[in-house]
């Protein structure tokens, strides 16, 4: 028994139906509790005011905006080492939820911003990155458009992603190189725990697993449909053949 | 019940309703794909299964 | 490979190659600008080197869908694949024919553009460094756009997509270089990154392009 053994579109889909509500349900209730703790139940900052709420927004859709880039990434080299077809149909399915997550975090950055920076916009390093990231998940989704064949499509995009990523951290280097910018540093981070006061870091773990979960069960699902969708071309093409 | 916004109200409010209006479009766009390619491919399921069938009946008598 | 580099330079320039066709776009660029933000001589030269960039970059992108389309539609890149040189150095160097009939040229006129956008004196030597150095980095990034878009029908925007965002290194730094040059400041940092993003590429993109075209032609 090894973790190859899921890889098996079919003891994918037992399995997955079997988890996936859980998951799911595990994610809307970190999410609204999470949420509601930070809107409704914690102090608004000395400096920020009421700003500071936007922040379980920002942080974990940041985070799990490049989390899904790099699950990709991994993804996509499992398809490629090993041809396990579920992972290429993951890394395809992960694609849009990662792009709304970078447009969650641009847009809950924007909002942020006006009031606090003055501005919606400032071509600032972290924004900047993320603008770009933006555009790497719309080439990436707009390449598995394009191309018809699956498995052609599915290596395609891996090459991308691999690029993809070295570019992306290029980018982020040559974009901090560009402009020192006036964003924050990491305001959450495991090991820095003290730059946030405890009633600000418990609900945001909240919503930073809500996040997590709602990514897991989203990618689930969406695998589950890119399964089917193949089986489905292959029973047309068949009947296509007569 | 309502927490006192102050003047950012506006900013706070937008980033929610941004937010999950991007994530409720999402599931819900997910959720209807997966419903409907589910649905088709239980009918192709069932015709395929039904021409077998003829097939298989069409050996046997031919 | 040296009759290969020939026989692609020999494609681009002639008629209808899209040889002249990057030169006139670069142009138009650099006479556009200025109908659209103004005659302000000192705005002008404060966004001259970034202009000049963008507009060499777009200039590069616009003939860079023809780069293997071409030979996959009369069958000589099913040659090429089968060649005894590898397809890795085959890619590599009609990459280096791309740059020597866009980029090179792109590089040359670049200065006679400066003058028009009023690029202070201190910038020419230094946006022709930049783009010398720069420019054989877009031929080759865009090599691997146009390798990954080969065998579809509409790939032209999708290739744009595509290498738009990969372009973003080599601009930031070339545009810089030019930049730093132009307002008389220190350019070896920018220059060698710029240097080390050209020679890194050229090594490593020809594989991943190589692997493309081997995946779009199986």
């Amino acid at each position: 028994m090894s973790l190859w053994e899921y890889a098996n579109p079919q003891k994918f889909m037992q399995l997955s139906r079997w988890v996936l509500p859980f998951v799911a349900a595990a994610s809307v209730l970190c999410l609204v509790i999470g949420l509601a703790w930070g809107f409704f139940w914690t102090p608004d900052d000395y400096k920020q005011g009421s700003t500071v709420k936007i922040f379980y927004l920002h942080v974990p859709a940041a985070m799990m905006a490049i989390n899904a880039w790099v699950m990709m990434l991994v993804t996509s080299l499992v398809w490629l080492i090993r041809r396990h077809h579920v992972s290429a149909l993951a890394a395809k399915a992960a694609a849009p939820v990662g792009l709304t997550f970078t447009l969650i975090a641009l847009a809950t950055g924007a909002l942020w911003g006006q009031p606090m920076w003055g501005t919606w916009w400032a071509w600032d390093p972290r924004l900047t990155s993320f603008l770009i990231l933006a555009l790497f998940y719309l080439g990436y989704i707009a390449l598995w458009q394009a191309v018809d064949d699956p498995d052609t499509a599915a290596d395609l995009t891996s090459v991308l992603c691999i690029v993809g990523s070295v570019f992306a951290l290029l980018s982020r280097y040559a974009v901090n190189f560009w402009n020192q910018g006036l964003h924050q540093g990491a305001s959450l981070s495991l090991d820095k725990k003290e730059n946030v006061a405890d009633v600000f870091w418990y609900p945001a773990l909240v919503c930073i697993a809500g996040f997590v979960l709602l990514f897991i069960s989203l990618v689930l699902l969406r695998t589950r449909t890119e399964i089917r969708s193949r089986r489905l071309g292959a029973l047309l093409a068949r009947e296509r053949m007569g | 019940m309502m927490p006192e916004l102050g003047k950012y109200a506006g900013a706070v409010l937008g980033s929610y309703a941004a937010s999950l209006g991007l994530i409720v479009a999402l599931v819900a766009w997910s959720l209807w794909r997966s419903a409907k390619v589910r649905r088709t491919l239980a009918e192709v399921e069932a015709r395929a299964a039904k021409a077998a069938a003829l097939k298989a009946k069409a050996k046997k008598h031919g | 490979m040296i009759a290969l580099l020939v026989r692609d330079m020999r494609l681009a320039m002639r008629a209808g190659g899209g040889f002249g066709l990057g030169l006139a776009f670069f142009l138009l660029v650099a006479v556009l600008v200025p109908l659209g933000v103004g005659p302000n001589s000192a705005l002008l030269a404060k966004i001259a080197p970034g202009i000049l960039w963008v507009g060499a970059l777009l200039a590069c992108l616009l003939s860079l869908d023809r780069l293997f389309a071409l030979d996959f539609e009369d069958g000589s890149l099913d040659l090429l694949v089968t060649a005894p040189i590898p397809l890795e150095g085959a890619v590599a160097i009609k990459a280096l024919a791309h740059w020597l009939v866009t980029g090179l040229p792109l590089t040359l006129i670049a200065p006679v553009l400066g003058v028009l956008l009023n690029l202070p004196e201190a910038g020419y030597f230094w946006l022709v460094v930049s783009l010398a150095l720069g420019t054989p980095a877009l031929s080759v990034i865009g090599a691997f756009g146009a390798a990954l878009t080969v065998g579809l029908k509409r790939g032209g925007l999708l290739l744009s997509l595509l290498v738009l965002p990969l372009y973003v290194p080599t601009l930031i730094f070339g545009a810089e270089v030019v930049k730093r040059g132009a307002d008389g400041m220190a350019t070896a940092t920018p220059l060698a990154l710029l240097a080390a993003i050209t020679a890194g590429v050229a090594a490593l993109l020809p594989f991943a392009s190589a692997a493309a075209i081997r995946i779009n032609l199986r």
